[in-house]
């Protein structure tokens, strides 16, 4: 059971590191000014919600099968997300508002954040696997 | 920051009349322009072969060589004014004296004088070209180009300029020599190529050391010039060697160069020195010499003259004055030398006062990277037409960078030595360095790079020799120099004032944009301050000196201006930088002959063969001299290269709100009306389309093809799925179906007067017009009077009254919906703009409609309570308004790039467009009324670099014309709903200033005079509806507050923020000015305070929308009786909107001051004739923002608060 667990974090993990890898590429090439800010934006804001579904179901798997320590670990960065997908102003149109999203540096603080994201999925990426090869060993 | 504007002339001859009409608008200039592109590109296929004699019998061709002859005629005749009676014989001459000229080798002229065959051909497209070129400076282009739109039937726009010029319609060849039209441009055209007093000067600087010159001087040498280009030289030269403590050898060299140089060419001795001491210096003279040229030429009288004034004035003041010009330079070298050295930083690099920002206007190059189809004949063209000089083009041209140099320095020590001066100092302070600590640091920094201006500077510059000998002289001179420049004729700006005994702290008169602090020579390349602005006037080295100083740094933009004198530039090619795409302009250094150095990204880049030849000298290898670079701002006409498809044609939909409210409010009558007067003046060629929509609860189209009797009205009631009932029809030539549109228009007005629909479903009418644009793209025009109410896109009310005086958060200032957001996107990819007029007595939630006109490039127009009979005054505005939005000018398909220099980064942009990438601003329609910003963050430091430029390219289709405006304290730019914020600001910066003024007692409040308006204007600003609290204010008067602020070029935004107050009983003549022969009086400016006002007297104040006139309750009789034809106070009307003509001198001076007003800004303001008592009054009132309010503080309060927060 603690191994179909982590299996199956891992698998997300992977989903969510090649999905902050798109968000990467895709702001780096708006910033280069190969795409416009509208197809960029529509294109990432179709991945909002994968990602962060992806992410919560992941947390909260943690915490159903009682891992306490993986699941703080994750809690801070669901948690942004969801506020970040909430507080979204009732004129934008997404996460990532191409009529905003040059002002006021908002592409770079998009740019870290996925950076940042893409860390963390790292990190947890190793953990979930090694979790997952002792559960394997301890069966 | 200069603004490109390339029209894409997609087929030759389709695009011909869309330009003429834009030029119509723009200028007279513009025109030829446009009119002559055409030319180029029939003129190679079709008529050459005949011969350029041919080319005159058709019109177009008539023009080209009307040009033609006119460059080429006046520089060889040394005429002034061009006179191209005959166009044949002009060019004749050109080919004639073309092989006598001394330039001219001998290689190529034959093929000149043999008119035969390919090479002739190739000659005359040559000349053709650049006659266009010039042509667009001179004054007769313009008339053709007027010509040609007039025989083309279309409406002329632009009034003033195109009446004239259309109704001398004849073709050029009538009446060149009397065009007083070709104005500034014209006659620096005309001086700098023909005007024997410019050439000469240079030369005869040069002649001195030099003994051949190659261009023949017919004026005696000025000694004055000579002064400046041996400055530049010594200045270089010293400089390398104090500053960086090479070797003597070095001086050596340079000096040889000069040597060298100066006898084959005076003018190339300067710049070979440049090139070889420091190449990056170059930069700055360049720039210098170009616009020194042109303003002595256009201000023929006033530039002139400075230079004779030069000579005894420099001599005696050289110690202090002419070190203070150089120590910019100076420093600039300094900088270079280290740079060069590769020695350690020196002083100079590191202080604060290095850094100047520079706005540079931009000019597109025709030459370079994109060469079309003509481009090979041009070469040979120049060849020939050079007379095959290239030889001396060589060595002359290598110099060609520094006769810029030479000339202007002249002019400049002359006309500004004094605020040269203050300049340096400036620099440092904004930033907030004190002004005694500075100083030391500032000696160390400037003086070594003076020791070597000062030897520049009018006495030395005589003598180079002198001043490189004796070092210890200059410096000596140029320590002085620093001192005096502490001392004494301080910069103005940077006295410390103490706001709160300082009780007049406004001007009397009205408050100049601020110019950035450059030397002379670079600002008078830089373009105007009202098209583009810096918010600060010199650039801090680093994002952590720009955080101390708490003042926003960015860019105020106004392109697209209505602007009279272009230089417009048609060529096939544009030269631009490899890498960075920048379009050549006055601020590039020209390395050699064949290269060019880009001044934002640093890449040297080839000069192109055909930028070498300089149409307006006619002389080849002086890249220098062209339009290009000597002027900061410019418009190009575009290849096809530039166009993404066929330029559109200029298509006009109005989409009309015709619910109950809607006929009530009766709009209808007057928009009709509007329209019909002046649908022939509607911007657009023959294949201008117009069409009509009106909605309530169903949408209606109108089908108006040509051949019906009556217009087809056709009704879509299925509003959650738009569709186009006839796709094709619905969009019709405006001419062909002429008379349908006014039958339609005729019987709008009428047609829903009985309606009892009152559901409006504004979100399907704008999908449907959507559909209908976006083949095309264009301009749609939306007039909306409640909250819409059906389908998609419906909103709720969202304002609850009584929040409205609420001093709480102000809520729902943002949409509500993305629906507006989303179909504005959808537009501006569709290259079609929304307008949005909101005629609403009720809320009609404008925070969220605005968003369809904020991302498409549209502009929002807002007549809160509009109601036709019982809102007379909004009426007339309507009216007024819509006159001057139908037949102002418009750009389509425009596309808006900021460039800057490495280091610098864009991070937020404000104004009514959608940012499609980092530097690029979509702009489905530019019209001359849009203003923009853009807020900078410093990303690199910019230690090694001395100079910030900006450029901005607009490029656009079928109207063209870029500008940038300004900001100002750039506050008013930068909107936070937080008013702490505003707060924060003047108590940050204020700090942060007080702070480095350590010597001064903190318990007053002290700033630079520079800055001594901000706090008025923030307090103003506080005032404002955008922000005010306390006060009641409609939701949507809030939201219309802002947007207006954040799209309004800063001219006439500072004007609704602090308006200006003027007492008008008293007109006089004293200080007058003259304004088309009619005298305008200028009475001093009054502080916004009801301690200005008097019972006795009347006050205009000039709220840039509004003019209220305050009739004070013992008003002179005299004055009732003389201005308002009313015998007393008493019988004035409560309600009075117009100043009758009166025939008494007091009415004619109040007239013509209001009208003088009144013509200085796009949107023709109401008058409201105010009376002491009326109700009316406390509209006047709550704008004397120096005054107590219930909610806000007084100026003074305001100051003391300030006050105690920084004490804090």
């Amino acid at each position: 059971m603690e191994a179909v667990v982590f299996v199956f974090s891992l698998l997300d993990c992977c989903a969510l590191i090649f999905l902050s890898v798109y968000f990467i590429i895709t702001l780096s090439d708006l910033e280069c000014d190969y795409i416009n800010a509208r197809s960029c934006c529509s294109k990432l804001n179709k991945w909002v919600i994968p990602e962060l579904i992806g992410h919560t179901i992941v947390t909260v798997l943690m915490l159903v099968s009682l891992h306490w320590f993986i699941f703080l670990l994750n809690l801070p960065v669901a948690t942004w997300n969801i506020y970040r997908f909430i507080m979204v102003p009732s004129g934008n149109m997404g996460v990532f508002d191409p009529t905003e999203i040059h002002n006021r540096g908002q592409l770079k603080s998009h740019m870290k954040e996925a950076m940042i994201k893409l860390g963390f999925h790292l990190l947890c990426f190793f953990m979930y696997l090694y979790s997952m090869i002792l559960a394997l060993i301890n069966d | 920051l200069s603004w490109k504007a390339a029209s894409p002339s997609p087929t030759p001859l389709a695009c011909v009349p869309s330009l003429a009409v834009s030029l119509s608008n723009n200028q007279m200039q513009v025109p030829s322009g446009y009119g002559v592109h055409p030319q180029n590109y029939i003129a190679p296929s079709g008529h050459y072969p005949q011969g350029p004699g041919k080319m005159t019998s058709l019109p177009l061709d008539s023009q080209c060589g009307d040009y033609y002859s006119g460059l080429y005629t006046v520089p060889t005749q040394n005429v002034v004014t061009p006179n191209t009676a005959n166009q044949q014989p002009g060019a004749q001459h050109m080919y004639g004296r073309g092989p006598s000229a001394p330039h001219i080798v001998g290689s190529t002229p034959g093929s000149f004088q043999g008119a035969t065959s390919p090479t002739l051909h190739l000659h005359t497209s040559a000349a053709q070209r650049y006659s266009h070129f010039v042509n667009h400076y001179s004054s007769p282009a313009m008339y053709s180009a007027n010509s040609s739109v007039a025989s083309q039937g279309f409406p002329s726009t632009c009034a003033h300029y195109a009446m004239s010029t259309v109704s001398t319609a004849a073709y050029p060849s009538v009446s060149y020599p009397s065009l007083p039209a070709g104005d500034p441009y014209g006659q620096q055209m005309f001086t700098s190529q023909n005007a024997p007093t410019v050439r000469p000067l240079r030369e005869n600087s040069f002649s001195d050391h030099s003994t051949a010159i190659s261009h023949p001087s017919p004026l005696p040498p000025p000694p004055s010039h000579q002064y400046h280009q041996p400055q530049s030289l010594s200045g270089c030269s010293t400089l390398s060697w104090s500053a960086s403590g090479l070797p003597s050898t070095q001086h050596n060299i340079v000096r040889n160069h000069t040597g060298s140089l100066a006898t084959a060419n005076s003018n190339s001795t300067n710049t070979v020195t440049d090139s070889l001491s420091c190449p990056v210096m170059q930069n700055v003279q360049p720039l210098k010499s170009s616009p020194v040229v042109s303003t002595v030429l256009s201000g023929a009288s006033s530039t002139r003259t400075p230079p004779a004034a030069n000579r005894p004035v420099e001599p005696v003041a050289s110690v202090t004055q002419p070190s203070e010009l150089l120590q910019q330079k100076g420093m600039q070298y300094g900088d270079y030398v280290n740079n060069q050295a590769s020695s350690a930083p020196t002083p100079l690099s590191s202080t604060s006062d290095d850094e100047e920002e520079e706005e540079e206007d931009e000019e597109a190059g025709v030459d370079s990277s994109s060469t079309t189809s003509s481009a090979s004949p041009m070469p040979n063209s120049y060849d020939a037409l050079e007379g095959g000089s290239y030889p001396d083009m060589l060595s002359s041209s290598a110099s060609s960078p520094a006769p810029d140099p030479a000339p202007e320095p002249d002019p400049a020590p002359a006309p500004a030595p004094a605020s040269s001066a203050p300049q340096p100092s400036k620099m440092t302070k904004p930033f907030g360095y004190g002004y005694p600590t500075l100083q030391p640091g500032y000696q160390n920094a400037t003086a070594p790079p003076n020791s070597g201006v000062p030897p520049s500077s009018p006495g030395y510059s005589g003598f180079q020799p002198y001043a490189q000998q004796y070092p210890g002289m200059n410096q000596l001179s140029s320590g002085l120099g620093g001192l005096s420049l502490q001392s004494s004729p301080q910069p103005e700006s940077l006295r410390p004032i103490n706001l709160t005994q300082e009780r007049n702290i406004l001007p009397v008169t009205p408050v100049w944009a601020p110019v950035p602090n450059l030397n002379l020579d670079l600002k008078k390349l830089n373009c105007s301050p009202d098209s583009f602005r810096c918010t600060l006037t010199n650039i801090p080295q680093t994002q952590a000196l720009l955080n101390k100083a708490k003042l926003p740094l960015g860019l105020l933009l106004h392109p697209f201006r209505d602007l009279t004198q272009l230089p417009v530039i048609t060529s096939n090619t544009i030269v631009r930088c490899r890498s960075c795409r920048t379009y050549i302009n006055p601020f590039v250094s020209f390395i050699d002959q064949r290269r060019w150095k880009c001044n934002l990204c640093y890449r040297v880049n080839d000069v192109p063969e055909e930028f070498m030849y300089n149409p307006l000298t006619r002389s080849y290898g002086e890249p220098h001299k062209r339009p290009e670079v000597q002027n900061s701002t410019v418009e190009f006409i575009a290849s096809s290269d530039y166009m993404l498809r066929p330029p559109q044609p200029a298509v006009y939909l109005f989409v009309l709100d015709v619910s109950h409210n809607a006929v009530e409010a009766g709009y209808l009558t007057i928009l009709c009306q509007s329209l019909l007067e002046n649908l022939d003046k509607l911007p657009g060629d023959s294949r201008t389309r117009i069409g009509f929509m009106t909605f309530d609860s169903t949408i209606h189209f109108y089908n108006l093809q040509e051949g019906l009797s009556q217009p087809q009205m056709l009704i879509v009631s299925d509003i959650d799925d738009v569709f186009l009932p006839t796709p094709d029809s619905l969009l019709v030539n405006l001419y062909e179906s002429k008379e349908l549109i006014k039958d339609l228009l005729n019987a709008l007005p009428n047609m829903f007067t009985n309606t009892r629909e009152t559901h409006s479903a504004l979100g399907p009418a704008l999908q449907a017009a959507f559909k209908l644009m976006s083949p095309t793209g264009g301009r749609v025009s939306v007039f909306q009077t409640q909250l819409p109410s059906l389908g998609a896109g419906l909103l709720q009310s969202r304002e609850d009254p009584n929040q409205r005086s609420s001093t709480k958060v102000v809520q729902h200032l943002g949409p509500a919906t993305d629906f507006y957001k989303k179909l504005a996107l959808d537009c501006s990819g569709q290259q079609t703009a929304v307008d949005l007029f909101l005629l609403s007595s009720q809320y009609s939630d404008l925070a969220s409609l605005a968003c369809m006109s904020k991302y498409s490039a549209g502009c929002i127009y807002y007549y809160p309570s509009f109601h036709y009979t019982h809102n007379p005054s909004q009426a007339e505005k309507l009216q007024k308004d819509l006159k001057r939005y139908l037949t102002r000018k418009i750009g389509f398909e425009a596309v808006m790039r900021i460039r800057c220099t490495k280091g610098l980064s864009m991070h937020t942009f404000h104004g009514n467009f959608f940012v499609r990438s980092t530097d690029l601003l979509s702009l489905a329609n530019i019209n001359p009324d849009a203003g923009f910003a853009v807020q900078l963050s410093i990303e690199e430091n910019l230690t090694d670099t001395s100079l910030v430029c900006f450029q901005t390219a607009l490029l656009y289709t079928s109207s063209k014309g870029s500008y940038v405006s300004a900001v100002d304290r750039s506050v008013s730019s930068s909107l936070s709903d937080a008013r702490d914020a505003l707060v924060n600001a003047v108590v940050d910066s204020l700090s942060a200033y007080g702070s480095m003024v350590s010597n001064l007692q903190h318990s007053a409040l002290i700033a630079p005079s520079s800055l001594k308006l901000f706090p008025l204007y923030v307090l103003a600003l506080l005032k404002q509806k955008a922000f005010r609290t306390g006060t009641s204010t409609r939701l949507d008067d809030r939201v219309y507050a802002m947007c207006q602020i954040k799209c309004q070029p800063l001219v006439h935004l500072m004007k609704m923020i602090h308006p200006n107050l003027y007492r008008i009983d008293r007109l006089t003549d004293e200080g007058a000015i003259h304004v088309n022969d009619k005298v305008v009086p200028q009475p001093p400016l009054q502080k916004l305070s009801a301690e200005k006002l008097t019972r006795e007297g009347a006050f205009l104040m000039d709220c840039g929308s509004v003019f209220y006139i305050w009739i004070g309750k013992s008003c002179d009789n005299h004055f009732i009786e003389d201005v308002l034809g009313y015998p007393n106070f008493a019988s004035i009307p409560q309600k009075m909107t117009h100043l009758p003509e009166l025939d008494t001198l007091s009415s004619e001076r109040a007239r013509s001051f209001i009208t003088w007003l009144r013509d200085n800004r796009p949107l023709s303001p109401i008058l409201h004739v105010v009376k002491d008592e009326s109700p009316a009054k406390t509209e006047f009132f709550q704008h004397l923002i120096e005054d107590r309010t219930e909610a806000a503080f007084s100026y003074y309060e305001f100051l003391l608060h300030i006050q105690h927060q920084i004490c804090k």
